[in-house]
This record gives C-alpha cells, structure tokens and sequence, in this order.
C-alpha cells in the first residue's frame, strides 16, 4: 500500500473509531433500546433467555471485568474495535483474495 | 434493536439463520468481485467503526435509547454486498464476545440489520439519489434518508419474524405500533449520524466512496488539472 494518502486517511479513521469505542461509549444512555422498550412495554420482555454466552470476561460489554465501569467501558471497546477490525479485515482479504486475479503489490 | 434468544421460536430462528448464512455467502462471492485492494482496509475499518459506533446509545424519548444501525452507512461507503458483510461481522463479534444479541437469533438480526437495513437501504439510497441534482452534497443527503427510512423498515422484519415465530401472545398489531412507533424516532438519529459521517468521507476522500456517482469530486478534480 503505497498511497500515503489512503494510510493517513485509514489512521485518521481509525483513531475516530477508538475514540467512539472508548470515549464517546462512556456517554452512551442506559435506557433500554426501542426493541428491549417495546418488549417492556407489550409484556414480552420476559420470553428473552439468558444469553449463552453470558459468562464471558466482555459479556454485556464488560460490565463485570473491574469495580469500575469507566474502565470496564473503556476496555470492551477497545478490545471490540480491534476484534471487529481484525475479523473483518481478515474476511474481506479472503472475499478479495478468492476472486484469483489480484494484481502483484508492488 | 438486537434480538435475544427467545422472542422467536427456534424454527422461524434456524429459517432465518439459513437465509443469513446463504446471504452472507452471495455477500462475500459479489464482495470479492469489485472490492479494490484500496477498499479491502477500509472495509475493514467500516466494520470497527459500526461496532464503536454502535456502542453509543442516544437518548431518544423519556426512558428509552436507539443506537446506529449503520447499514446504509456502510452500502454506501464500500457498496452494499460489502456493507451486508460488514453488520454480519458486527453482529457475529458482538454475539459472541460481548452477549448482545442471541447466538440463535443471530440470522434474525443479520436479516434486519443486514439483508433490510445494509442491501434494501442501498436499494433506497440510489432512489433517492437519482430524485435529488447532481451535486457532491447529495450524496450524504441521499444516505440520509435512506438511512432514516432503514431503522423502522428494520423494525418491520422483527415484527414479521415475531408474527411468523413469536414465543408471546401479543396482539400483531400492538408489536407492529409500537415498534414502527419507537423506530421512525431513532430513525432521525440514525440519519443524523449517517449524514455526518458520510459527508466527511465525500468532502475528504470521494474517490473512496462506493456509492457516490462519477459526477462527485469531478469540479475538484477540474481545479487541480
């Protein structure tokens, strides 16, 4: 990748994206969303089964890991916004690397 | 917007779970087809941000929140096969790392959120494109629509997959008010963010934008040469 441009670009984009993750997702409302609202609201909340897999360390966006949810928020996002970007790169690589006729990076 | 295991029975789930999986296949085959090696990190970068993006819940009315979709978001920017993939991703990671949405109910929310929200939200986003003139701010004021209308559309595929496979006796109609109801509202912050967030991709690197006409960044163009 040789356009500097596009890197610098990609940075920028992604320095935004830590930033929402783990400084804009400090802010976000703890009201239920308009699915789990309306569930509440037509008395069908209670039909949701606990989660499979609840127990994890980033189950409900870690709201477990330390006493202190600033932190908790701040590593859940963190950690899922390099968990998505290395899982979504990666399909995206084999999507464009299946297709065979890549050209050579020079 | 996530669905949990258990709204829906396990039948209409394991339908829909077929229906994401056949779609996501399609997805990544066209995906391969006309994604650039320019594209391919940025496609990536797409996915992280809808998920950043999604952990922001904003207030919408009293005691309730809505978050991005991010569907028209990402068709938009890397073309909507791409953008299928990307809330697929998201919705996977989050899934499985982080318990927001049921492991069964995964096909569920990549149908609405992916199949409705990222392809039929492309499909309107090129309508309402082709209704505005052709000018570089029309393309984030075509994706601003377009995502508007995508969150109650989204909406509408959980009340039809809750109609066909519902574990509640609700009445259709109260689950079809109240979720067209509560997600015409967060439809206005999801085509708030969506307007931003593509205008500063337009005005700073149009050439990266998937769903923008040849005819944007042209007049740049003409004042460099």
């Amino acid at each position: 990748m040789r356009d500097r441009r596009l890197v610098t670009f990609l940075a920028l984009g992604l320095v935004v994206t830590f930033l929402l993750g783990v400084v804009v997702s400090q802010f976000a409302s703890g009201n239920p969303d308009g699915l789990e609202f309306v569930a509440g609201q037509e008395g069908f909340a209670d039909a949701a089964r606990d989660h499979d897999l609840g127990d994890g360390p980033l189950a409900d966006y870690g709201v477990s890991l330390t006493d202190n949810d600033v932190v908790n928020t701040a590593i859940a996002g963190a950690a899922g916004v390099l968990i998505t970007l290395i899982v979504g790169y990666g399909v995206f690589a084999l999507a464009r690397r299946a297709r065979g006729d890549h050209p050579v990076e020079s | 917007m996530h669905i949990p295991d258990g709204f829906v029975n396990g039948a209409t789930s394991a339908a829909f779970g077929v229906v994401s999986a056949g779609g996501l296949g399609y997805s990544i085959r066209k995906t391969g087809r006309y994604l650039s090696d320019r594209q391919v990190p940025l496609a990536g970068l797409v996915a992280a941000f809808v998920f950043a993006a999604q952990m922001f819940n904003f207030p919408v009315v009293s005691g309730m929140s809505g978050h991005l979709l991010g569907g028209v978001l990402a068709a938009v920017l890397v073309g909507p096969w791409a953008g299928f993939v990307v809330i697929a991703v998201v919705l996977a990671v989050q899934g499985t790392f982080f318990a927001d949405g049921g492991l069964t109910a995964l096909g569920l929310n990549v149908v609405n959120m992916g199949l409705i929200g990222a392809v039929g939200g492309y499909v309107l986003y090129r309508l309402v494109l082709g209704l505005l003139p052709r000018s570089d701010r029309s393309v984030a004021a075509a994706a601003c629509v377009a995502a508007g209308l995508s969150v109650p559309l989204a909406a509408l595929g959980f009340v039809a997959e809750f109609a066909i496979g519902g574990t509640a006796d609700v009445a259709f109609g109260a689950v079809l008010g109240a979720m067209l109801g509560t997600h015409v509202l967060i439809g206005v912050g999801e085509a708030v963010l969506t307007l931003l967030v593509v205008s500063a991709v337009v005005s700073s690197r149009p050439d990266l934008v998937y769903g923008a006409p040849t005819y944007v960044g042209a007049r740049t163009e003409e004042l460099i040469a």
